[in-house]
C-alpha cells in the first residue's frame, strides 16, 4: 500500500530508455546522493570518513571492476588487488613526473595504464576458461607484486622500497597527502565514485554489457551469433582493470597516504573477489553492499568492545573479526548464493506487494 | 490452460516461508548492524585524565614470534610503573594495544583510530608503518618513537622534529657490522676483496641499510651480495641459502624479523654455513630465532644494544608487580629475554621522556608536545640507570635538538646453545662514515617530499 | 646478453656439478612437497568438483594441532591419532556445515564458501594455538633429522634425511591412494561420484559419506604435508602461502588427475628451483615466485585442461 509503482505510463522512447524509469527509484538515489553529498561530511566523525567510508567507497569501485569482468562477463580473475597496484604505482610516477597537473585527472589516467597490463593479461582467456583461468590470473598477482618490488623506477629509487604520497592542490586546498583534510578526500573520492559508476551502469545497459552477458552465459553460441570473443574478451578485461586500477590509485592517494609492494598482495584480491560474491555477481548496487558487508562490519567489530566496556585483548579480536567474516561469508552463501543484491530484489518484490504476502 | 498464476520472481508458492524467513533474517542483520554502526560511529572521545600510550603491536601473523616478547616486555614495564608507583609522577599511564599484524595498512589504520585520543607517543614497530606515518606526525602533533628502527635519516632533528630514534639507527648498526667484521679480519683494510652476502626481509626494514652497505662496499673494497626474502616467502628460504651455498661469501650479516629469522638460522645450518660468520641486526636476536636450528645455531651472532637476562632490580620487580599477579600475558620463563628486553628499553625510553617532559613543564599530566620537548632532552646517566633498576643495561642515552639519535654504542653477542652470551665490549659506529650519509639522506628525503614543513618548534 | 641467457647458465651447470646435484635434489623434494597438497586438492576436486581453497589452512591448522597437543603433554604418537580423528571430525563439520546446504550451487559459490572456511581455520586456528611460529616434533615422530653427506664430483651434496623420509612417505601416500581409487569399492564409488552426482545417487551411493571420506582422506594428506613442510621449515601460518604453489600444479597435471599432481609437482618442483639458481640472478631474483605460474600457463596455452585432465567438451 506504501510502495506503489504503478500508474508511472511511459510516453516516449526516451522515457523508457532511462537508467531510473520509476520515480520511487529515482527519488531514492536523490536521497542517497544528498546524504551522501551533504549529510555526511557536515555530521560524521573524521573516523567515521577517513576510516569507513573512503575505504568503503574504494573497494566498491575495485568491486564493480571485479563484477564487470567476473559478474558480466564471466570471466574469473584474482588479480584484481595487482591491477590496483598498476593503478597506484602508475598514478604515483604520473604525478612525480607532472607534478603541476591536476591529481583527479591523473588518478583517472592511471587507470589506462591499469586497462593496458589487464589487457596484456586477459589473453590467456582466448585459450583457458574456468579454474584454470583463475589460476591464470593468479600468475598476474604474483608477477605484478614481484615487479612493483624489482623495479626500483617504479617507487622512484626509493630505498624503502614503499611510495609515499605527495601533497598536491587543487583550488588552493590540499586534496591529497598529510595536510588533506578527510572531508576534502571523501568529497574527491565520493565524486569519483559516483562518476565512474554512472558510466559502468550504462557500459552494461548497451551494447558492450549485453555482449559480455552473450560470453558468459555460453560463448560459443555467442560466437556463432557475430560477437567477436577475442575483442570482447579483451574490453571486459581493459575496463575491469581500468576500473581496479583507478580504484588502486585512489586507496594509496586518498586513503593510505603511502604503500608498497605488500599492499596489494593476494589478500587483497580475494577481499574484493569476496565482496562481488556477497554483494551478488552482475550486478552493480551488490558491489556497494559487498563491499559495505566485508568492509564495515569488522572495522565496527573492532571498536565496539570499547563501545561496549568490554576489555579483550587486541589480537582476540583480530581473530574473533577472522572468525566472524569467514563464518559470516558461508551463512550468507548458504542463504542466498546470489548475494545481497538478489536479497534486495526480493525485499523490492515484498514491498511491492506488501501488505499481502503474495 | 491452467488458471491464471502470479508467479514471483523468488519461486512461487511453495518456498514462500523460507523467503519469509529470509527477509526476517535480513532485517534483524540489518538492525542490529545499524545498531553497532551507529554505536560505533558516534563513540565518543573518552576524556582521557592520564597518560595515554598506545602500543601498536603484533601478537599474530607470521611475525608474531617475534612481535610478542616486544609487547610483553613494553606493556609490562608501564605495567609495573602504574602498580609500583602510580604511574609517572603521580600521573596514572594509559596503556592499549592495537593489532597491526605488521601490516602497513592496519597500522594505520590503528593510528586513525587512536588520534582522536590524544595519544602521546605512537610506536610502530614496523619500519613500514613508521614510514607511512613520518609526514604525518608533524601534522597531527604526535611523537612518534622508532627505537632503532625506522628511517635513518630521522635521526636529523631539524628535518624530523616529531620522529625519534634512539639509541641507533640501521646505518650505525650496519656500519658496527662492517666494524666487527672488519676487526675479525685484522682490519678494515683486510676488507678489500672479500664477499659480505646481506640476506634481508625484502621490506622497507630490510632495504634500509642497503645505501650504507653499498658505500661501505665502494669504500672498503669489498664485494656485497644481495639476498632479499619476500615476506610471503619466509618459510621458504631453500633456494636463497643455494644461492648462497654457490656463492660462498666470506661474511654473512642478517636484517631478519618475524619467521625469517629462524629459517634461515636453520637453513644456515643446513648448509653447513660456519655459524661464527653469521651476524645478525640486533632484531635478529630473539631467543626463538636461534632455538629451533638446535646445536646447529651455535655460534650465531647478533648486535644488541641492551643487556639479556632477568638479574636487573626493575625486572623482578615486573615479576612481583606484574606477571606474578597476573596482570601479565607474559610466560614467566621468558623474562629477561633478548627480545623482552628490548620492549622493556621501549618503556624506559617513553617513562624517562615522559618524566623530563613533567620537569620541564611542571604539569603532571602532560601532552604530546610536552614530551615530543621531554625527547629532545632526554638525558639517562649510568646513575639514572641504576635509579631506574637497570644498572649496566645500556649505555648513557643522550638525545638532543639536531640528533634525535644520538648513534650510541652496541656489542656483538653470540648464542652458546642455551642463551647469549656477549662475544665483544660495546663499540661505537663509524660515526665519521654515516653521518655526512644521513645528512643526504634527509636531504633527499626533503627533496623527494616537496613540499615538506620548515621545524617551528624551538630548541631549548 | 644473449650469452648470459642462453651459454652462461649452462656453463655453470656443468662446472659445478656437485652443485647442480644438489638444485636437483632440492628442486625433487620441493615437487614431492608440492605434490603432497596438489593431492588433497585433487582429491577433493575429483569427488565434488570444489576447489577446495581451504586445503593449504588446513595443511597449517593440522601441523599446529599436532604440535600443540605434543606441547600440553600428549605423547607422541597418541597425538597424532588425535590429530587424524580431529581431522575426521573436521570433515564431518565441513560435511554438514557447509556442503550439504550448498549442494547443486555452482562451483565458484563452492569455492568461495572454501575460502570462508580458510578465513574462519584461519582465525579459529590463531585463536586457540597462538600465532607465533612452532618448532615441529620431528625426532619425537620417529623421523630422522640430520644429513648425511655425499662426495660427488670433487664437492659434495648434503642430503637431508628429513627430505628422503618426506620424499619416500609422499610416495607411499600417492600409491596407497591410487590403490584406494582404483581397487576398492569405496574408490569405485568416489569414481562415479566425481563423474556424476545425480547418477550416482541414483545408484544409492551416499553422497554424504563419500564427502565424508574424501574430506577426511584430503585431511589426512594435509596432516602428513603438514609434518613434512613444518619439519623443514617451521609450523606458522605463512605455511598456508605453500598451497598457492600447489596450484600450478594442479593446473599443470589437470584438476582430476592423480598421477598428474605427482607428475606436474616434479615438473614444477624441479623447473621453479633451477629458473630461480641459473636464471633468476638475471632478473633480480625471487622470481620463485611467479615462475611455477609462468610454467603453468606455458602448458595450459597448449593444453588447456592439463596434461592428464579430462578433456572439455562444450556442447551449445
Amino acid at each position: 500500500m506504501l510502495y506503489r509503482e504503478v500508474g508511472q505510463y511511459n510516453t516516449s522512447y526516451a522515457q523508457d530508455m532511462a537508467v531510473f524509469p520509476i520515480r520511487q527509484d529515482r527519488v531514492a538515489i536523490a536521497l542517497i546522493l544528498v546524504i551522501a553529498f551533504l549529510v555526511l561530511p557536515l555530521t560524521a566523525s573524521n573516523f567515521f570518513l577517513s576510516s569507513i567510508m573512503i575505504p568503503f567507497l574504494v573497494f566498491a569501485l575495485a568491486t564493480i571492476g571485479l563484477n564487470l569482468l567476473t559478474g558480466y562477463a564471466g570471466q574469473i580473475s584474482l588479480g584484481a588487488g595487482a591491477f590496483m597496484g598498476v593503478g597506484a604505482y602508475a598514478c604515483y610516477k604520473l604525478t612525480i613526473l607532472f607534478p603541476d597537473v591536476n591529481i583527479i585527472l591523473l588518478v583517472l589516467v592511471s587507470g589506462f595504464f591499469a586497462a593496458g597490463i589487464g589487457l596484456v593479461f586477459g589473453i590467456p582467456s582466448l585459450r583457458i576458461k574456468g579454474f584454470y583461468l583463475a589460476v591464470a590470473t593468479l600468475a598476474a598477482q604474483f608477477f605484478l607484486e614481484w615487479c612493483f618490488i624489482r623495479i626500483p623506477w617504479l617507487y622512484n629509487y626509493n630505498i624503502s622500497g614503499a611510495i609515499e604520497v605527495p601533497t598536491r592542490t587543487m583550488f588552493g586546498v590540499p586534496v591529497v597527502g598529510p595536510a588533506a583534510t578527510p572531508t576534502v578526500r571523501y568529497l574527491v573520492v565520493l565524486a569519483i565514485v559516483v562518476l565512474l559508476t554512472w558510466i559502468a551502469s550504462n557500459l552494461v545497459r548497451g551494447r558492450v554489457g549485453r555482449s559480455w552477458m552473450m560470453v558468459r552465459d555460453m560463448d560459443i553460441a555467442a560466437e556463432l551469433m557475430g560477437i567477436r570473443l577475442l575483442r570482447t574478451k579483451l574490453v571486459a578485461f581493459a575496463v575491469s582493470s581500468f576500473y581496479c586500477g583507478v580504484a588502486g590509485a585512489m586507496m594509496v592517494f586518498f586513503w593510505f597516504g603511502a604503500a608498497e609492494a605488500s599492499a596489494f598482495s593476494i589478500r587483497l584480491s580475494f577481499t574484493i573477489l569476496f565482496m562481488a560474491i556477497i554483494g551478488g555477481l552482475g550486478s552493480l548496487v551488490g558491489s556497494f553492499f559487498g563491499a559495505a558487508f566485508i568492509w564495515i562490519p569488522p572495522v565496527v567489530l573492532r571498536s565496539v568492545p570499547e563501545a561496549v566496556g568490554f576489555r579483550i585483548a587486541a589480537e582476540t579480536v583480530e581473530h574473533l573479526s577472522l572468525m566472524i567474516v569467514g563464518s559470516l561469508i558461508i551463512v550468507v552463501l548458504i542463504l542466498e548464493p546470489h548475494g545481497f543484491a538478489r536479497l534486495w530484489q526480493i525485499a523490492k518484490q515484498k514491498l511491492r506487494v506488501w501488505p499481502f504476502p503474495y | 490452460m491452467s488458471p491464471v498464476h502470479f508467479r514471483s520472481d523468488n519461486g512461487g508458492g511453495n518456498n514462500k516461508g523460507g523467503k519469509d524467513m529470509r527477509l526476517r533474517l535480513l532485517a534483524a542483520g540489518v538492525a542490529a548492524a545499524a545498531m553497532l554502526f551507529t554505536s560505533a560511529a558516534t563513540t565518543s572521545v573518552s576524556a582521557q585524565d592520564g597518560l595515554y600510550i598506545p602500543l601498536l603491536t603484533y601478537r599474530t601473523g607470521p611475525f608474531a614470534n617475534s612481535g610478542i616478547p616486544i609487547a610483553n616486555g613494553m606493556h609490562d614495564y608501564l605495567a609495573m610503573l602504574n602498580e609500583r608507583d602510580g604511574g609517572i609522577g603521580d600521573a596514572k599511564i594509559i596503556i592499549e594495544e592495537c593489532e597491526t599484524g605488521y601490516n602497513t595498512q592496519k597500522g594505520v589504520e590503528c593510528y586513525d583510530a587512536v588520534k582522536p585520543k590524544h595519544p602521546l607517543i605512537i610506536n610502530p614497530y614496523s619500519t613500514g608503518i613508521t614510514l607511512a606515518l613520518i609526514p604525518k606526525a608533524g601534522v597531527d602533533q604526535i611523537v612518534i618513537l622508532s627505537m632503532a628502527y625506522g628511517l635513518s635519516a630521522s635521526a636529523d632533528g631539524n628535518t624530523f622534529p616529531w620522529v625519534f630514534n634512539p639509541p641507533a639507527t640501521y646505518w650505525d648498526g650496519a656500519s658496527g657490522v662492517i666494524k666487527y667484521i672488519g676487526e675479525q679480519e685484522g682490519g678494515l683494510d683486510k676488507l678489500s676483496g672479500k664477499k659480505i652476502g646481506f640476506i634481508f626481509l625484502d621490506a622497507g626494514y630490510g632495504r634500509e641499510p642497503i645505501p650504507l652497505f653499498e658505500n661501505a662496499a665502494k669504500k672498503f673494497g669489498f664485494e656485497l651480495v644481495q639476498y632479499p626474502v619476500p615476506a610471503d616467502q619466509m618459510q621458504n628460504q631453500s633456494s636463497i641459502w643455494l644461492n648462497v651455498r654457490r656463492d660462498q661469501p666470506d661474511y654473512m650479516v642478517m636484517w631478519g624479523w618475524g619467521a625469517m629469522n629462524p629459517t634461515a638460522v636453520q637453513e644456515a645450518a643446513r648448509i653447513r654455513y660456519p655459524m661464527d660468520k653469521f651476524i645478525g641486526v640486533w632484531w635478529s636476536g630473539g631467543e626463538d630465532d636461534a632455538r629451533p636450528a638446535g646445536d646447529g645455531a651455535v655460534g650465531f651472532k647478533t648486535l644488541n644494544l641492551h643487556a639479556v637476562g632477568a638479574n636487573f632490580p626493575a625486572l623482578q620487580d615486573i615479576k612481583k608487580h606484574v606477571i606474578d599477579t597476573g596482570k601479565s600475558q607474559t610466560d614467566p620463563a621468558r623474562l629477561g629475554e633478548n627480545l623482552y628486553n628490548r620492549g622493556v628499553m621501549n618503556s624506559v625510553l617513553m617513562a624517562e621522556a615522559i618524566r623530563t617532559a613533567q620537569e620541564l613543564t611542571g604539569k603532571a599530566v602532560v601532552d604530546a608536545a610536552d614530551v615530543r620537548r621531554g625527547f629532545e632532552n632526554l638525558h639517562i646517566d649510568q646513575a639514572r640507570w641504576e635509579e631506574i633498576g637497570l644498572p649496566g643495561f645500556a649505555p648513557e642515552i643522550r638525545v638532543t635538538c639536531d640528533n634525535h639519535n644520538g648513534h650510541h654504542a652496541m656489542y656483538v653477542q653470540q648464542w652458546n646453545g642455551e642463551t647469549w652470551e656477549p662475544v665483544s665490549d660495546w663499540f661505537e659506529p663509524m660515526s665519521e662514515f654515516v653521518e655526512p650519509l644521513l645528512e643526504a639522506a634527509a636531504e633527499a628525503y626533503v627533496s623527494a617530499n616537496q613540499p615538506w614543513p620548515e621545524r617551528k618548534e624551538a630548541c631549548e | 646478453m644473449l650469452h648470459q641467457i642462453f651459454v652462461a647458465p649452462f656453463v655453470q651447470m656443468a662446472t659445478l656439478p656437485d652443485f647442480f646435484l644438489q638444485v636437483l635434489w632440492e628442486g625433487f623434494v620441493g615437487g614431492v612437497l608440492y605434490a603432497l597438497i596438489a593431492l588433497g586438492f585433487v582429491l577433493i576436486f575429483k569427488a565434488s568438483g570444489i576447489l577446495n581453497f581451504a586445503q593449504g589452512i588446513m595443511v597449517v591448522f593440522a601441523a599446529l594441532a599436532l604440535v600443540w597437543l605434543y606441547e600440553i603433554g600428549v605423547p607422541a604418537y597418541i597425538a597424532l591419532a588425535l590429530c587424524i580423528l580431529m581431522m575426521l571430525l573436521l570433515a564431518v563439520g565441513v560435511e554438514r556445515l557447509v556442503l550439504r546446504p550448498l549442494v547443486n550451487q555452482p562451483d565458484i559459490i563452492l569455492f568461495m564458501a572454501t575460502i570462508g572456511l580458510t578465513y574462519f581455520l584461519i582465525g579459529l586456528g590463531e585463536f586457540i594455538f597462538g600465532g607465533e611460529p612452532k618448532v615441529m616434533i620431528t625426532r619425537q615422530l620417529g623421523i630422522p633429522t640430520g644429513s648425511f653427506e655425499l662426495e660427488a664430483f670433487g664437492g659434495f651434496i648434503i642430503i637431508q634425511q628429513l627430505d628422503v623420509a618426506a620424499a619416500v612417505i609422499a610416495i607411499a601416500m600417492v600409491l596407497v591412494i591410487a590403490v584406494f581409487f582404483n581397487r576398492t569399492k569405496i574408490g569405485r564409488a568416489l569414481r562415479a561420484v566425481a563423474d556424476d552426482h545425480q547418477a550416482a545417487l541414483s545408484v544409492g551411493i551416499s553422497l554424504e559419506t563419500i564427502w565424508v571420506i574424501v574430506w577426511f582422506t584430503a585431511g589426512v594428506v594435509a596432516l602428513v604435508a603438514g609434518i613434512m613442510w613444518g619439519a623443514r621449515s617451521n609450523v606458522s601460518f605463512a605455511l598456508e602461502i605453500v598451497a598457492f604453489k600447489a596450484l600450478p600444479v594442479i593446473i599443470l597435471g589437470g584438476l582430476t588427475s592423480i598421477p598428474g599432481a605427482i607428475v606436474g609437482g616434479l615438473i614444477i618442483g624441479i623447473g621453479e628451483k633451477i629458473g630461480e639458481i641459473y636464471w633468476g640472478p638475471l632478473l633480480g631474483s625471487g622470481i620463485e615466485n611467479w615462475l611455477a605460474y609462468f610454467i603453468a600457463l606455458a602448458f595450459l596455452m597448449f593444453r588447456p585442461q592439463g596434461l592428464f585432465g579430462e578433456r572439455i567438451i562444450e556442447r551449445v
